[in-house]
């Protein structure tokens, strides 16, 4: 137990995990096949285009999906096992926040199910609020917030009862270009505040590259890993690092991958 | 206001117009005749005013039905039997008590459908032919079964025919409303590793309440008219049904239409009153103006 505690000690283990889905058109390969660690403090990017597992990947981490094969530790335990002591909080595309709770109500939900008491609810909304830069919105209704407003109130909401991993998946899809940037900034930011580990599921090479320590590319049919690259970016990272030599070569690097495991289908 | 009341009051002076004519044309007939025993005839301006007065008018036209109306409202102590405030009282209590069995039964049966599969598969055929027996052949049978069990007051038979009829509509609406939660909702309580008690509470529910508060207007009106109803059958004596069924029977067009337009304004108020408490929990719940 204590190892896992210290930075650099592997918080997610998979090995051979496969994930075979029964259809009516016969079985789907989500996962195959796939072996990665991800350390303690970690900022992991999964990259590829729809139907390459990235998000079956993530779900399977929460214990929201069960693989077929293979073995996935989460902390040392099994993923089930890990949900029950709270290891990770979950942000999914869709803020999904309660529209007849207010945000502060909406961030308590988690609290409440995990009894945490009036006065420690109250305490940790603050504190959370104050994290994701929402300080004073906590008596709005999310009809009152911009998208990006409700999607940082979704990730107060998951930071709130301290798990030390946060899933987070396709969270700034939605979300325009401008938006985008900012919140990319301010994940970067929480992320540094808070030294969880991340794992993030996107579209964008971009994003995946300015965001990630670790950097998952996979491909669809089977879903796989095609190319891990560790970012070798400094733990700083301005906007406009983006115009910098070596993030350009992280992004081709990435997009060769891409490619690469499209195989002739392009 | 006055943009909404305006089409509202042209649709009304539209009917009243309409009414006016038809109760001429209608009324016309018994004057014709009364003029054709006396051996006199008489003209189309001597015939209408004549259309506008009688004591037992084919179609009274609206200004004899707002005098009934007002006669029975105001003209009577309301402990009279002829008062309409006391017979309206006596429907809006069965109205009331079927309306709240009406709502228990079919939140609890929404419930169980939801929470087991089973329910779903033996219960809901059933409470959807349920729906198609017409009330007014089933309401004399609740009537003498009720009888026969020993249970003297009409007030219980009364509330069960009118809960028959409202508990469906909240019945259908509820199970949509506790399954609205969407796949991802219900994930994210999963990820905080919740019951399903807490499901229930936290999710289910609250979702469902704006499908709850939709049905609850048609529910109200269901079970204003399954306690009409169950005031017609044999023997009835209180009661706006009642009140419809002796003007019918003794020939009293009048006094059916007072009572029928009396039972329309119950509607009406119960409908506002429904509205009401629907605005204020819309409130509470955040939803914007």
């Amino acid at each position: 137990m204590k190892d896992t505690l210290t930075a650099g000690a592997p918080v997610i283990e998979a090995k051979g995990l496969n994930l075979t889905f029964q259809t009516g058109d016969g079985p789907v390969h989500a996962l195959k096949d796939v072996n990665l660690t991800v350390n303690r403090g970690d900022f992991v990017s999964f990259i590829g285009p729809s139907g390459c597992g990235k998000t079956t990947f993530l779900r399977c981490v929460a214990a929201l999906e069960h693989p077929t094969g293979g073995s996935l530790t989460v902390n040392g335990m099994s993923p089930d096992e890990a949900r029950r002591k709270r290891a990770y909080g979950y942000v999914f595309q869709a803020a999904g926040l309660y529209p007849w709770r207010t945000i502060a109500g909406n961030i308590a939900l988690p609290l409440e199910i995990m009894g945490f008491s009036k006065a420690e609810q109250a305490e940790r909304i603050e504190r959370v609020l104050d994290l994701v830069e929402l300080k004073g919105f906590g008596k709005k209704f999310p009809w009152q917030l911009s998208g990006g407003m409700q999607q940082r109130a979704s990730i107060a909401r998951a930071l709130a009862f301290d798990a030390d991993i946060l899933l987070m998946d396709e969270p700034f899809g939605a979300l325009d270009e401008i938006v985008r940037d900012r919140l990319n900034e301010e994940v970067l930011k929480l992320w540094a505040a808070t030294g969880k580990t991340i794992g993030f599921v996107t579209h964008s090479i971009p994003e995946a590259v300015y965001l990630s320590t670790k950097i998952v590319v996979m491909s669809p049919r089977p879903g796989r890993i095609t190319d891990v690259i560790d970012s070798p970016l400094p733990k700083e990272r301005p906007l406009d690092i983006r115009d910098s030599r070596e993030f350009i070569e992280i992004a081709h690097r990435v997009r060769e991958g891409l490619r690469a495991g499209h195989g002739d289908e392009v | 206001m006055r943009e909404k009341a305006l089409p509202v009051l042209a649709v009304l002076g539209i009917i009243v117009v309409i009414w006016y004519a038809a109760a001429v044309w209608m009324n016309s007939t018994w004057v014709y005749d009364q003029a054709e025993r006396a051996g006199t005839t008489v003209s189309f301006a001597e015939m209408v005013p004549q259309t506008m007065a009688q004591e037992r008018p084919l179609l009274p036209p609206p200004h004899q039905v707002a005098a009934e109306l007002w006669k029975g409202v105001a003209g009577q102590a309301v402990t009279s039997k002829r008062s309409l405030v006391y017979h309206g009282f006596v429907t809006f209590r069965g109205t009331m008590m079927g309306f709240a069995l009406g709502i228990v039964f079919g939140v609890a049966m929404a419930v169980s459908i939801v929470r087991f599969r089973v329910m779903e598969m033996s219960v809901m055929p059933w409470a959807i032919i349920s729906q198609t027996i017409p009330i007014v052949a089933l309401a004399p049978m609740i009537l003498t079964v009720a009888n026969q069990l020993g249970i003297d007051s009409r007030e219980v038979p009364k509330a069960i025919i009118s809960a028959y009829l409202s508990f469906f509509p909240v019945l259908v609406s509820m199970v949509k409303g506790l399954r609205s939660p969407d796949a991802m909702q219900l994930d994210l309580l999963k990820t905080y590793n919740a019951s399903e008690g807490e499901t229930f509470w936290k999710l289910r529910l609250p979702a469902s309440m704006p499908y709850f508060f939709a049905s609850l207007k048609v529910a109200v009106a269901a079970a204003l008219i399954g306690t009409i109803v169950g005031e017609l059958p044999t023997g009835a004596i209180e009661g706006l049904g009642a009140r419809m069924l002796i003007g019918s029977q003794f020939g009293e067009p009048l006094i059916m239409w007072a009572a029928l337009f009396a039972a329309a304004i119950l509607a009406g108020l119960l409908i506002l009153v429904v509205g009401a408490v629907e605005q204020m929990a819309r409130r509470r719940m955040g939803v914007p103006a």
